[in-house]
């Protein structure tokens, strides 16, 4: 948030949300360049819908999005509930190959250099010799793997995860927690919607605490208070069907 | 020579037959595969939908110009498109999902497609219109067709990687490229293209059939897609080639025949197919070790 860095991302009094009603009210603030920041928030809070934002699959309703430097599809994006479609007949090196698309497109071939980093990603983690598996027969946890690899292989410098730790193993949890350090070091922008609090204190330094409007933005250890996570906990969750337009929104 | 007779000798004889085989033949290259990629993009039924929608049009052209095969192919294309292309739409304008819309669109077209051909032409008109005549391909549709097969298949090199992607994992396609509704509507083209390139020898009721079937026999025998478009590819050939002959030998229309060949072929799979078939998961084998 310090003005001093080079912002990878800034908000711009960004509102999102369906059909006219907000799911997130009114952000404004920066994602530095190189920073590692966690988005907490009850469910419902907004986070994928600024996650969907961010990757430009979702138009703001008022407010903006700008990107330094780089498109909406050079962000490397692993959404919440991935619809992958496991019955279909494709084995786990194609579907890492797949995070070549940037670089490769519709008819771009596979050469040696690829292969090596398509091998590299699988080594890293820890899917080596799963390459002629189908993907129908590999397990939640090396589901979650599989496309860990594939954010690797896409060598992007902003990578977005939404909940990239749910339903899975505290093994796996550690494997790919360590990828993500490592990406940070690797001075790349990570921004991870997770619900594990003690898991955000012991890896992210920063953090967004969102409840539909941003409760509190910034090192982490300020952010998540008690105080912080009570008030996030009882902003508004409800729906109002009969909301009237916003009045922030039409000064 | 009896096996020359019965095998050999109708294809030898007789023009058509050799005709509607060389058609049968082509239009499994390019329908097969096209069913392929619909099975695993759980569209199955959506071929059957288009291929209802193409009748009112290849009526209009029959009304116009009579058995003519440029017109109905013609009326037979522009259905099709208006169909395919309006369902889109009205998915995306209002709450009612793509296949609801299709479901709606294909009966209306199937009902005015049966009123166009009462209208003025006889009963066997309105079965040649459903159910196809070997008699009805000329070498203009076996133009037509190879015409047709040759742009499928180029077009399906062309999007094969986005279509793929787009089966398995759509958001990441989304989120990588913007190809994903190009190739949609590419690929619904190709549909549409290939059920026309079809009708006039198996008709348009039965023309989605030398492309579902030999797709869903294939799931029976292969892993991949690529093996999967092969046995699909293989299957439909074969079920053309003996379907023509039981056509000709039992005096049968040709498209319920082509039909239920592959519908034997298909019940075949069901039972012994390697990947998946009945008997292999009935069979009592021990479990492995690892």
């Amino acid at each position: 948030m310090t003005s001093s860095a080079v912002t990878a991302l800034r908000f711009h009094d960004l509102t999102l949300g369906y059909d006219r009603h907000p799911a997130v009210h009114h952000l404004d603030g920066s994602v530095e360049q190189g920073s590692l920041t966690a988005v907490v928030g009850p469910n419902g809070a907004g986070k994928s819908t600024l996650f969907k934002a961010i990757v430009g699959m979702l138009k703001p309703l008022a407010g903006s999005i700008e990107r330094d430097g780089f498109a909406a599809r050079d962000i490397a994006y692993l959404p919440q509930a991935a619809e992958i479609d496991r019955s279909f007949p494709i084995n786990v090196y194609d579907m890492v190959a797949m995070g070549l698309w940037r670089r490769k497109g519709v008819f771009g071939g596979i050469d040696r250099k690829d292969h090596a980093a398509i091998e590299a990603g699988l080594a890293a983690v820890g899917l080596t010799g799963f390459e002629e598996r189908a993907i129908g027969t590999l397990s939640g946890g090396q589901m979650q793997r599989m496309l860990f690899a594939r954010l690797l292989v896409q060598d992007a410098r902003v990578i977005v995860l939404d909940e990239p730790f749910s339903a899975i193993d505290a093994r796996t949890v550690g494997d790919l927690l360590h990828l993500v350090r490592r990406w940070h070091v690797e001075r790349r922008t990570v921004l991870a919607a997770l619900h594990d609090i003690d898991l955000v204190k012991a890896n992210f330094p920063e953090t967004l605490l969102l409840a539909r409007e941003p409760v509190a933005w910034g090192a982490t250890r300020e952010v998540l208070t008690a105080d912080n996570l009570n008030k996030a906990r009882h902003m508004c969750e409800a729906f109002d069907e009969t909301a009237a337009a916003c009045a922030v929104a039409a000064e | 020579m009896i096996l020359y007779d019965a095998l050999i000798a109708p294809f030898a004889e007789f023009e058509f037959m050799r005709r509607a085989l060389v058609g049968t033949f082509a239009l499994s290259f390019s329908a097969a595969p096209i069913g392929v990629f619909l099975m695993l993009r759980r569209m199955s039924l959506i071929g059957d939908a288009l291929a209802h929608a193409i009748l009112p049009g290849a009526a209009i052209g029959f009304l116009i110009a009579g058995l003519s095969m440029l017109a109905m192919a013609g009326g037979g294309l522009i259905a099709g498109f208006l169909v395919a292309i309006g369902a889109g739409l009205i998915a995306r304008a209002t709450p009612l999902k793509e296949d609801a819309s299709l479901a709606a669109f294909f009966l209306i077209s199937l009902a005015l497609g049966v009123v166009l051909v009462s209208a003025k032409g006889s009963n066997v008109d309105l079965m040649h219109f459903l159910f196809g005549s070997v008699l009805a391909v000329n070498n203009a549709t076996l133009l037509l067709i190879a015409g047709i097969v040759s742009v499928s298949l180029v077009v399906l090199a062309l999007i094969w990687r986005p279509l793929v992607l787009e089966c398995v994992d759509p958001a990441f396609l989304r989120s990588v490229s913007g190809a994903g509704a190009p190739t949609h509507i590419a690929f619904l083209a190709l549909v549409v293209i290939n059920l026309v390139g079809g009708f006039q020898a198996l008709g348009t009721l039965l023309a989605v059939g030398i492309m579902m079937l030999p797709a869903v026999i294939s799931r029976f025998w292969a892993r991949d897609v690529t093996g999967m478009i092969a046995v699909a590819i293989a299957s439909a050939a074969v079920s053309g080639f003996v379907g023509l002959l039981v056509s000709y030998h039992a005096d049968l229309p040709s498209g319920p025949a082509i039909i239920l060949v592959a519908g034997a072929l298909y019940a075949l799979s069901v039972v012994a197919g390697p990947v998946g078939g009945l008997i292999w998961s009935a069979l009592p084998r021990r479990h492995l070790e690892a």
